[in-house]
């Protein structure tokens, strides 16, 4: 599995954090979502989900690798 | 069906009591999601109350938030001097790469990061002000003077760098920006015009001696001359966190404190688990129901939305707290439960407009519950909920006074 985020769309919540803080962050300069891990392993698949649903923008997906 | 559609329905809806959503959020959205309204102004406009369609139109960029155009609803008895309404040459922050990049140079400010770094002294202040209430003589006290309202004017104002002594005023400035019909075109025109030139007195006077603070900051970028924050957009991006950033989240204190204490085991729930307060506090804002109609927006093309044809040039309501007792997506919605889990209610709005000050509301509120079960346990309404005083007239609904003692 590869998560995807789409900058242009994304408005700098911090949701994603909340869902997956080892998954997700914030940058410093602008407040968009850094993905800390593109390719989690099975067992973090679940926290990618819960923050693909909490993200307000819908600025993350899910694609198969 | 198509009967009821056409059906003229006059804004604000009647209630039965200040909590209680009005009867026609569930009328509306079962038999009629794209009603015909008449807003305060006299204009016209449909309103939204299912979550999909609310949620579809908020991150659907055909729908812009721009309302300063000759052929957009006017929302409040204001007209074009309201809310929204108002035109404001040389601030392009409102919608489209504008707002983008506004929104990237101010969003830093309240990354989840910079805000959780902002929590002890949010805490702290809480502390000093329940210090304060509790050493009243006197009970009951009221929780709005004293608690709800002066921790985010306080946090707002020392993030912005606004001085304390200037915080009693912005109360005022802040109502008439906000009101629905609480004042005419000539009071919000000239209110609007004080607190600019508070402002800009500011301003000028952090321009020759900066400090450590918001306001500082984004002189500096203004000052640097590269097309990222004009003088004008400036003064709007301050005077419009100062607004924001108090009013709501003051009016959100006074009303989590209304739902968690009329009925008071949802209060006693929270003292036996005061892990479940971040949870608290994201069910309390999908309950609340106060909000008088919701978030505008302009259909700068036609578009479907769910079972309806957006034309091009309407104004469209979004009813957000319809939106989140939406049946469809919230189990038993009309129950108050601390442990929902997957709350993702529409309460911050979504989309590109999405709460920016969210992190930081959602602190605050955290640590005002917080500090309320540590000290207060025995927290109590002092007069009956049905007697609670709702406040009228604005946008952001809320109460009066929220009388309470222990
Ligand atoms: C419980 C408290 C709060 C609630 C319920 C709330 C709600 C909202 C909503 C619904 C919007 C969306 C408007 C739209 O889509 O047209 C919004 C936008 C905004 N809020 Fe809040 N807010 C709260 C607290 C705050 C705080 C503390 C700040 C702090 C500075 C803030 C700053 C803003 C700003 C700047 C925007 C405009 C964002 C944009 O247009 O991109 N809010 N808020
Ligand atoms: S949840 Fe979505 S909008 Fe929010 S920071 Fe993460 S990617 Fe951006």
């Amino acid at each position: 599995m590869r998560v995807i985020t789409e900058e242009d769309k994304c408005c700098g919540s911090g949701l994603c954090v909340i869902a997956a803080p080892e998954l997700f962050d914030q940058r410093d300069s602008d407040g968009v979502v850094v993905v800390l891990d593109e390719t989690p392993g099975a067992d973090r698949h679940d926290a990618v989900r819960k923050a693909v649903a909490a993200c307000p923008a819908a600025a993350i997906r899910l694609a198969r690798q | 069906m198509s009967n009821q559609a056409d059906e003229l329905r006059d804004l604000p809806f009647p209630r039965s009591a200040p909590m209680e959503p009005p009867v026609e959020w569930a009328e509306l959205r079962e038999k009629c999601p794209f009603a015909a309204v008449r807003l305060p102004s006299g204009d016209r406009a449909r309103m939204l109350t299912r979550y999909e369609d609310v949620r579809k139109v908020l991150t659907d960029p055909r729908f812009s938030r721009d309302l300063a155009r000759p052929d957009a609803a006017r929302l409040t008895t204001a007209g074009d001097q309201g809310f929204m309404n108002a035109r404001r040459p040389g601030v392009d922050i409102t919608d489209g790469p504008g707002h983008t990049r506004w929104r990237r140079l101010v969003g830093r400010t309240f990354t989840m990061k910079r805000v959780e770094g902002l929590r002890p002294r949010i805490g702290a202040m809480v502390d000093e002000l329940l210090d304060a209430m509790t050493a009243h003589q006197g009970r009951p006290v009221d929780l709005v003077p004293n608690l709800a309202l002066p921790l985010p004017v306080g946090v707002i104002c020392e993030l912005l760098g606004v001085p304390a002594s200037d915080q009693g005023r912005f109360t005022e400035w802040a109502n008439q920006m906000l009101s629905l019909t609480r004042y005419d075109a000539d009071e919000v025109a000239a209110g609007r015009a004080e607190f600019a030139a508070y402002m800009t007195g500011l301003i000028a006077a952090k321009r020759a001696e900066p400090g450590d603070d918001l306001l500082s900051e984004l002189i500096s970028v203004t000052d640097a001359e590269d097309g990222r924050l004009s003088e004008a957009e400036l003064l709007a991006t301050s005077m419009s966190l100062l607004a924001a950033g108090h009013e709501t989240t003051a009016s959100m204190i006074g009303k989590m404190a209304a739902i968690l204490l009329s009925h008071r085991e949802r209060y006693e729930t929270l003292l036996a688990d005061p892990s479940l307060v971040p949870a608290a506090v994201e069910e309390v804002i999908r309950f609340d129901a106060m909000s008088e109609f919701g978030l505008p927006r302009y259909a700068t093309e036609t578009v479907e939305v769910g079972e309806s044809v957006v034309e091009k040039g309407t104004t469209v309501l979004l009813s957000l707290q319809a939106a989140n007792r939406d049946q469809s997506v919230f189990a038993s919605p009309e129950t108050w439960d601390a442990h929902r889990g997957d709350n993702h209610h529409l309460g911050f709005s979504a989309g590109a407009h999405f709460c920016m000050g969210s992190p930081l509301a959602r602190v605050e509120l955290q640590e005002v519950l917080a500090g309320l079960l540590r000290r207060l346990p025995t927290l109590r309404l002092a007069v009956p909920a049905e007697q609670l005083r709702r406040r009228e007239g604005l946008l952001v609904g809320g109460y009066e006074s929220v009388p309470v003692t222990w």
